[in-house]
């Protein structure tokens, strides 16, 4: 039943469109959908309240649409998108559904089943008020397919300031000399120097995205995901020795650690730094612990001043029943006043750059500061520089690299090098 | 005459009634099965992948072919394979050697049944989890779950990096399986020793065997229809094993085993025609062990 009447409205919402079309932009349709349902992972803790925040703005405005949140519970939407992806092969698209900004959007992008938003930017002003560093990113073949509600930011350092001054370090290392004589002080004390979470190989991997970045720097690191930089070539040879050194100074046990246990090593002071996006932040005031006591940030060692972003982002499926309520809820995700409600509670930073910074905490004011002045260059591990394919077989690459014990870094550099192969396949 | 005719007629339509009950449950068995086992066969053939390409198109065999170069699949087979011989012959000696012993007539042998047994009633996710803090590889102050109970015990120098380890991660997998399925092991073989008729053991006492004796050449020859059954069916559940590594180490590299790649293949990469190689991959596997099982099984049930 639901679903004929689902069809029903969705011939509806064509007619509508095809009839409005020839006059004027369909996006500019009013929206005079009754339901609208959207396809989420955000299911608990500051992610739903912040979800919540967005979804009373999209009700004051809509009041006459029932919103629907169809949300699959688990991390990083492991179970969220293999529904998610059945539902759009059957042709029964959610009005609009979560995924992060930039590549790892190209599957439903190259199988056509996400329309094209560029007017929506135009219209709504956003390709100005976002930094072109980041429309550029996700901007394919001179199209955009998602509106960024948020941005994350991977490369931060942590560190417990009570434990860093008991082995002597007095401020955050800003190259990676420093960095790994700050971890043989770590060392010195009887500590590792950091803190390291192998279970389900993904944050090491996370740690050499950053490596690989301020070994090479932004230009060459950009070049590896355009081809103008070899994987197999000196400038990643020279970023695995980097990692490799720094893995040694890891904590023991670290496969077995998901990375908030390996976040509370450093929080507890039995571990130096900690290198992880700044969720990590969330997740620690949600655990009661206070910023500038309990933990701290600097940018990533060897990458100060430049931004290294993954974003979240709402889409526009092909074939979306509720279209124009589907467009109502982008406005509201563009909009200052959706992110706003948004990001505070989900510990991340507005992708607009007019946001208003006093609803936010200090980490990410600073963040926000850098976000609109630094380089801005995408997360592999994250979805922004690689596709679906690619990252798991990076992932693949380093979780074999690391539990073989770091040794093989040639064998590692060609398996990176067929990572990025399998991701333009 | 119309009596007879009616009479000729029972049997047929009791039989069609018959068919009838048991018709809904065929037609979804070969939709949802064997219809989708062909749809998959169908999906393997072709370059079917939604995590990059548009155009679908059928190219013979290359997904199976690309299987076998795959490195990470050839890991996964290897880790799949050291599992299952751990896992069997771990579970097949432990649940063997405690159905010796409660065979013998121990005293208050039906709590022990149900108290080995009842480890089965764990689900593989659950246990997994549970696990995954007993098998923890932090090493003497930091250690925990059974490192730390070895340390306890002073067998310290015992500790070691379980799960993580790089030759040792499958040999730890199996650690939780078999605690879990021993039990069951317990109580098949069990149920055998008590089919065996005590004349038997009788007859062979009367003409001088000694226990040990009896055991080797009465008893043990007739278990091997029981042992045959352990086989196959611990032997497709090791094949299958998903939930238990994914409840441990999630899709870590390390511990990756075929059905978990099949999963990442299809559901991560959703690379579906890689996915479903995999999954017919893994069906051949399996079906080469249970089929001819089911054939000798189904001769015997003729013969009797």
């Amino acid at each position: 039943m639901r679903k004929g009447s689902i069809r029903l409205i969705a011939a509806a919402s064509v007619m509508a469109l095809a009839i409005t079309g020839c006059s004027s932009s369909s996006d500019d349709a009013a929206n005079t959908d009754t339901e609208f349902e959207i396809f989420t992972w955000w299911a608990s803790g500051g992610e739903a309240a912040g979800l919540q925040g967005m979804v009373d703005v999209f009700n004051a405005e809509n009041p006459d649409t029932e919103f629907i949140n169809a949300s699959v519970a688990g991390g990083a939407g492991v179970n969220a998108k293999a529904v998610l992806q059945s539902r759009l092969d059957a042709n029964e698209p959610p009005d609009s559904f979560q995924a992060h900004a930039g590549m790892e959007l190209d599957g439903y992008v190259r199988g056509g089943q996400l329309e094209d938003l560029t007017s929506l930017y135009e219209s709504e002003g956003w390709d100005e008020i976002f930094p072109s560093d980041l429309i550029k990113a996700i901007t394919v073949d001179g199209k955009i397919y998602s509106v960024p509600v948020n941005i994350h930011r991977a490369n931060v350092l942590w560190w417990n300031p009570a434990t860093a001054t008991k082995a002597g370090i007095t401020k955050a290392p800003e190259t990676l000399d420093e960095f790994f004589a700050d971890l043989e002080k770590f060392k010195k004390m009887g500590i590792p120097g950091l803190a390291l979470a192998g279970k389900g190989d993904w944050a090491i991997a996370h740690l050499l995205d950053w490596m690989l970045l301020a070994s090479m720097g932004a230009d060459k690191f950009e070049g590896l995901y355009n081809g103008s930089t070899s994987w197999t070539g000196p400038e990643v040879a020279a970023g695995i020795k980097n990692f490799q050194r720094a893995l040694s100074y890891g904590n023991k046990g670290a496969g077995n650690l998901d990375w908030p246990d390996a976040g509370k090593l450093v929080t507890d002071g039995k571990a130096g730094f900690f290198i992880m996006g700044d969720w990590a932040s969330a997740q620690w005031q949600s655990d009661g612990l206070v910023l500038g006591t309990d933990y701290t940030y600097a940018a990533a060692p060897g990458t100060v001043g430049t931004y290294q972003w993954l974003s979240d982002s709402f889409t526009l499926p092909v074939g979306a029943p509720n279209r124009n309520a589907a467009i109502a809820w982008l406005k509201v995700c563009g909009s200052k006043a959706g992110q706003d409600a948004f990001n505070p509670k989900k510990g991340s930073i507005s992708a607009r750059t007019d946001s208003d910074l006093s609803l936010y905490d200090a980490y990410l004011q600073s963040a926000a500061a850098d976000w609109k002045q630094d380089r801005l260059v995408g997360s592999t591990v994250h979805g922004a520089t690689g596709n679906n394919a690619l990252m798991a077989a990076y992932n693949a690459g380093v979780g074999k690299y690391f539990s073989g014990g770091f040794k093989d870094n040639a064998g590692l550099a060609k398996d990176l090098a067929a990572a990025y192969e399998a991701g333009k396949a | 005459m119309s009596k007879q005719l009616n009479l000729n007629k029972r049997p047929i339509s009791s039989k069609i009634g018959g068919l009838l009950f048991v018709l809904p449950s065929i037609i979804t068995v070969i939709i949802f099965v064997y219809g989708l086992i062909l749809w998959s066969v169908n999906v393997s053939l072709t370059n079917q992948n939604s995590g990059t390409k548009k155009e679908t198109e059928y190219v013979g065999l290359k997904n199976y072919t690309d299987l076998i170069t795959d490195e990470r699949f050839t890991h996964s087979l290897g880790n799949l394979v050291k599992f299952t011989v751990v896992f069997i012959l771990g579970t097949l000696v432990t649940g063997f050697i405690m159905a010796l012993l409660l065979e013998k007539g121990i005293k208050g042998e039906g709590f022990f049944r149900s108290f080995y047994l009842y480890p089965m009633a764990i689900s593989f996710i659950a246990m997994g989890t549970v696990f995954n803090w007993l098998l923890n590889s932090a090493r003497d102050e930091e250690a925990g779950g059974l490192n730390l109970a070895l340390q306890k015990i002073g067998l310290g120098f015992l500790q070691n990096d379980w799960y993580v380890s790089q030759n040792g991660a499958m040999f730890s997998m199996a650690i939780p399986a078999i605690w879990q399925m021993s039990g069951y092991v317990l109580a098949l073989f069990l149920a055998g020793f008590r089919g065996i008729p005590d004349d038997m053991r009788e007859a062979a006492r009367v003409d001088g065997a000694s226990e040990a004796q009896i055991y080797r050449h009465v008893l043990f020859p007739q278990l091997t229809p029981t042992l045959l059954t352990i086989l196959i069916i611990l032997g497709h559940i090791s094949m299958k094993v998903f939930d238990l590594i994914i409840g441990i180490n999630g899709k870590s590299y390390v511990t990756q085993v075929v059905a978990v790649y099949m999963w990442e293949a299809t559901f991560d990469q959703r690379n579906y025609a890689k996915g479903t190689a995999i999954a017919i991959v893994l069906l051949i596997m399996i079906a080469i062990v249970v089929v001819p099982y089911l054939r000798y099984n189904s001769k015997q049930q003729a013969y009797r």
